[in-house]
């Protein structure tokens, strides 16, 4: 019993931040009906800034200012440079092909997340880039509820990933810009008929998915202490899966499909074997898409006559 | 003027959709604009709005030249649109799509909006909270309208009210959009029912494959053989 409950938690914390990856995935889906393959990478970059933010202050073992202080500094850069570069990407790569085909759009997005590992390659070398989390934030300084232990890196993953989810779930369904974004997402030419700056909420919209990928890069870091190149990739295709399997286009269904991939991926390695975790997981997406292929909390367009 | 279309020729891509057409609306008139299929009327509208720009020719709101002008700034100057099938936001409710006809309002203002369109459509006040997909049409036909009239226009555009609604439903609408003419509105509307438009409009305009090939007031129009021609005979 007590190694399920440790697996769940671990489920729970990788379920996170899949979840946070897939919400932007799935957001930027909503307001272009694009599949953004791109999004991975900007994970990856964020990984990269909390390491070379860790290098700036000193390094893991030699840091000379305090830990939640570092920590902040980098989620929030973190947030900032990947949103911004969500927003170029959106200005330069996508807006120009807003009417285009919607092949094209597509094809640019994996040209551009070939482009983000490459000249991540050629910037920050090809070694792996290791965080050594527990140079600061010692594994043994979490909480023990019975056999099941939960350290402060997980601990602080799963309450800001609560956080954030409750406040993004707010700022769409509460907000002026959030009822926009939605405005948006249902009807582009009808909003703009209102007098809507679509190309804002666009932009706004990418800011935020990327900054959200940001954020869960130094969440990864943090938690897997590795960062290199090519770890968008996987990521991006997990976020993906998530997105689907939740119901794409939808902000509940981009964390549960977030939280359910997690946590099959903490049983599939506990219980039968790490090998298979993969096949395992895009098995699911494989078989939602066949029972359900709106997703999990997805919803067929309402006919609008 | 209020509005005032001068020799507007508008292309989408290679092809042409308007050719020079000039009309005019003056405040707190009821003008419709008819023609059958792809004769150009929505396309009429959408310059208007601002939302196609026109290749030459000018659009002028208060006898100012506003041709280039973004959508917000001439929804700022009064001009408000019930597209054409009513364009809802289905997955929204009604308060929230009531809500995205004042985008550009002042917070302070938005209460006294929602007030006067729930006194004009009590029904939308009973439906606030409800999703404006599940609402029958009649009732999607009052969200459109209260949407456009959120922002307090001078000058309603009306793309189609009577398309998709029952004979019923069409009286109905026909006779809101005549309430809200008496109030002081003045509204341009598009519409292929030509005698239904004619019965409560001031003056007409009949277009024809993007040329404006009739005018006059309504009373003219509706004992008009050109207009039967223009419909009917090309």
């Amino acid at each position: 019993m007590s190694f399920f409950l440790q697996e769940l938690v671990n489920g729970v914390t990788t379920g996170a931040l899949y979840a946070l990856i897939a919400l932007g995935f799935s957001m930027v889906y909503g307001v272009l009906k694009l599949l953004n393959f791109a999004h991975g990478d900007l994970y990856m970059v964020g990984g990269y800034i909390g390491f070379f933010i860790i290098r700036w202050f000193g390094g893991a073992a030699k840091l000379f200012i305090p830990v939640p202080l570092l920590v902040t500094i980098m989620f929030v850069a973190a947030a900032v440079v990947v949103g911004g570069l969500g927003v170029a990407m959106e200005r330069f790569a996508y807006r120009p092909l807003r009417n285009a085909p919607r092949i094209a759009p597509l094809i640019t997005a994996i040209g551009i997340s070939f482009f983000l590992e490459n000249a991540a390659l050629l910037l920050f070398g090809a070694q792996y880039r290791v965080y050594n989390t527990p140079d600061f934030i010692s594994y043994s300084s979490g909480i023990q509820i019975g056999s099941v232990s939960i350290d402060s890196v997980q601990i602080m993953v799963l309450v800001m990933g609560l956080f954030i989810m409750i406040g993004l779930q707010q700022l769409i369904n509460r907000t002026k810009l959030g009822k926009q974004m939605r405005a948006v997402a249902a009807d582009r030419e009808a909003a703009e008929m209102f007098g809507i700056n679509v190309n804002f909420t666009i932009a706004a919209v990418f800011f935020l998915g990327s900054a959200l990928a940001g954020v869960a890069g130094v969440m990864a870091g943090l938690l897997f202490n590795t960062v290199y190149n090519t770890i968008g990739f996987l990521a991006g295709l997990k976020a993906f899966t998530a997105a689907v399997v939740g119901g794409i286009g939808s902000i509940p269904g981009a964390m549960l499909g977030g939280l359910m991939i997690g946590i099959a991926e903490s049983f599939i390695t506990g219980y039968i074997s790490s090998i298979y975790v993969d096949l395992i997981v895009f098995g699911i997406l494989i078989v939602v898409m066949l029972v359900r292929p709106t997703g999990l909390l997805g919803r067929a367009q309402l006919q609008k006559v | 003027m209020l509005l005032s279309l001068d020799k507007v020729t508008t292309y989408y891509g290679q092809m042409r959709i308007l050719e020079g057409i000039s009309l005019q609306v003056g405040e707190g008139e009821l003008v419709c604009l008819l023609g059958g299929n792809a004769s150009g009327k929505s396309t009429t509208l959408k310059t208007v709005l601002g939302v196609v720009t026109p290749r030459s020719g000018r659009v002028l709101l208060d006898d100012k030249d506003v041709t280039g002008w973004p959508v917000p700034q001439r929804i700022a100057r009064g001009i408000a649109i019930v597209p054409e099938n009513r364009r809802l936001f289905g997955q929204m409710t009604v308060r929230e799509n009531l809500e995205m006809g004042a985008v550009l309002r002042h917070r302070e203002k938005l209460d006294d909006d929602f007030d006067r369109v729930h006194a004009l459509f009590p029904r939308l006040l009973e439906r606030r909270n409800q999703l404006a997909g599940t609402l029958s049409g009649g009732e999607q036909q009052m969200v459109a309208m209260g949407r456009a009239l959120m922002s307090r226009p001078r000058l309603l555009l009306m793309d189609e009210p009577s398309m998709g609604l029952s004979p019923a439903l069409v009286q109905q609408n026909f006779q809101i959009i005549s309430e809200v003419h008496q109030s002081g509105v003045a509204v341009l509307v598009v519409e292929q029912n030509a005698a239904m438009a004619l019965s409560i409009a001031d003056r007409g305009y009949v277009l024809s494959t993007g040329e404006i090939v009739l005018t006059g007031s309504a009373a003219e129009l509706l004992r008009s053989e050109d207009l039967k021609r223009a419909y009917l005979g090309r």
